[in-house]
């Protein structure tokens, strides 16, 4: 069966700045990042929508100890958003020291850009990610 | 379906670097739960085997066939189990029902792994491919900061104060070193203190080093067999009582359920259930500790305690040897060792020696009934055993 967004196509719009999902026609929930059914009901009936990017820091933490090829990102802060249209998604914030970071910014509301991790040899090309700064 | 027993198990002393292959340390262990059993490495009908990373830390794809020709159990069947640090824990739980569907009657059951080997920037590049490879990987996630984020989740969800939540979290760490230095086969053989945990450097905030399990080199193994077999080869079977599994998707999509584990109470739930047992009624359990938090949750998630009230439980000795369930009297994860693909069979060693009373000053006094817990990746696999005496 065809995927209605797949990777790719995500990850080519993430690029652009652009946060694609998908809204499902049975329940109304969306899904993204991506998946062939919808991550509620698992119904096949789903159309492509653009999201705002804009959201809430649900958690965070401060990266120290990074993984082969990712040294000289460290110290970076990664966070979990809910996006006001529901998801959760992964992604990176700027915007403040990265060792200055505390629970504080739990609760506090973001926006979207993107950064792309280049690819290592494990990981058969690149992948964007959001990349979020506080609201002004 | 037919009961079935574990009646010889086996694990090589967990270290740092190894000299020996994953193949080596794996039949270690193998011989020795074999050779338990009253059998011969021919009397082993099928191997199943967790490993995760022999492809990277030895450049060794499928090591459970070489395995099982390397002990001498010639063209048996021979399967590798790859769950993430729930490897071992997923192939015993096939070798059960296998051997309770009647399918065979002896099977060997283990794990091995050697991730001490790779140095910590490569083992944590690989272990982080437990994680989602395209929707978290490119955010820079690591096994630690998935741990971390979750301990942020969870002091703010229950009003802890991340001061006091990490004091708790650190006697975590200071109960498992304590077992862990009686424990001749633990990676780690000393205690340590509340000052040095809290002195440590940080790994991803709020994670210091000292609430992070080691990456370790070892291997595990075990023999299950049917009842009527188990009942001729020893006295002393170890009844698998109840058993379960379940998997969740990437971390982002368990959303607002953090930092509770829906797959963990979903497995826990089907091993009570089909062992007919509730929480009050485990004497010991070897859970998936692989960073102090994970601890706090996991002891949520098995129902030992209420949600929000493990880290106090654990402040108040609630967690050791005489408290309410004795937990990781092994060292556990921390200080035992995760060798991460035989990590769930050493827990059951661990459970079997316990219910034998073979654990000497870390033995808990009459234990009878013992359960396993392993989580691979974040969430992405749990497996629960529930062990019990036949005797
Ligand atoms: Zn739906």
């Amino acid at each position: 069966m065809e995927h209605r967004l797949s990777f790719k196509e995500y990850n080519e719009a993430l690029k652009q700045n652009k946060l694609l999902g998908l809204k499902c026609n049975e329940c109304g929930t969306i899904t993204a990042p991506p998946k062939i059914t919808c991550g509620e009901c698992a119904s096949t009936d789903m159309d492509v929508v653009e999201l705002s990017g804009k959201g809430e820091i649900q958690t965070f933490t401060t990266v120290f100890v990074p993984a082969e090829g990712r040294e000289a990102e460290a110290p970076y802060i990664i966070v979990l958003v809910q996006l006001d249209e529901g998801p959760w998604i992964m992604g990176n914030l700027t915007g403040i020291e990265p060792d200055k970071a505390t629970m504080e910014i739990m609760g506090k509301r973001v926006k979207m850009g993107h950064a792309v991790f280049a690819g290592d040899k494990y990981s058969a090309g690149d992948g964007a990610r959001p990349l979020f700064s506080f609201e002004a | 379906m037919r009961r079935v027993a574990v009646i010889g198990v086996g694990m090589t002393k967990f270290s740092g670097k190894q000299d020996k292959t994953c193949v080596e340390l794996f039949a270690e262990a193998a011989m020795d739960a074999i050779s338990e059993s009253n059998l011969k490495p021919r009397d082993i009908q099928a191997l199943f085997m967790g490993n995760v990373l022999g492809d990277f830390s030895e450049g060794q794809g499928q090591p459970q066939v070489f395995a099982a020709d390397y002990i001498g159990a010639f063209n048996i069947p021979a399967n590798k189990y790859e769950n993430a640090c729930a490897s071992a824990s997923a192939a015993a739980r096939d070798a059960f029902i296998w051997v309770a569907s009647g399918f065979y009657d002896i099977v060997l059951a283990g794990g091995t792994e050697t991730a001490s080997k790779m140095g910590t920037p490569l083992a944590t590049r690989t272990f982080a491919m437990g994680s989602d490879s395209r929707y978290e990987y490119p955010a820079g996630i690591t096994f630690p900061g998935v741990f971390a984020m979750l301990t942020h989740l969870y002091a703010k969800k229950h009003g802890i104060p991340l001061e006091k939540l990490k004091r708790q979290m650190a006697q975590v760490s200071i109960n498992s070193h304590h077992y862990g230095a009686l424990n001749p086969k633990a990676h780690f053989q000393k205690e340590i203190t509340m000052d040095k945990v809290l002195d440590g450097f940080m790994v991803c905030q709020p994670l210091q080093l000292l609430d992070c399990c080691p990456f370790s080199d070892g291997a595990s193994a075990i023999v299950l067999a049917s009842e009527e077999a188990a009942r001729k080869l020893t006295d002393k079977p170890v009844y698998i009582a109840g058993v379960g599994q379940a998997s969740a998707g990437n971390l982002l999509s368990q959303k607002d359920y953090l930092p509770r584990i829906r797959s963990r109470e979903l497995s826990a739930k089907q091993a009570y259930d089909m062992a007919g047992l509730s929480p009050k009624d485990i004497d010991v359990c070897e859970l998936h500790d692989c960073f102090s938090i994970a601890t706090i949750i996991a002891l949520e998630g098995l129902g030992f305690f209420e949600f929000g009230k493990a880290s106090e439980a654990v402040e108040t000795g609630q967690t050791k040897i005489g408290g309410k369930i004795a937990v990781n009297p092994s060292g556990g994860l921390k200080a035992k060792g995760h060798p991460i693909g035989a990590t769930g069979t050493a827990q059951v060693y661990d459970i079997v020696k316990q219910l034998r009373a073979e654990c000497g000053e870390r033995q808990v006094e009459g234990a009878r009934v013992g359960m396993t817990d392993t989580l691979g990746g974040d969430g992405g696999t749990i497996v629960n055993l529930i062990l019990k005496r036949g005797w």
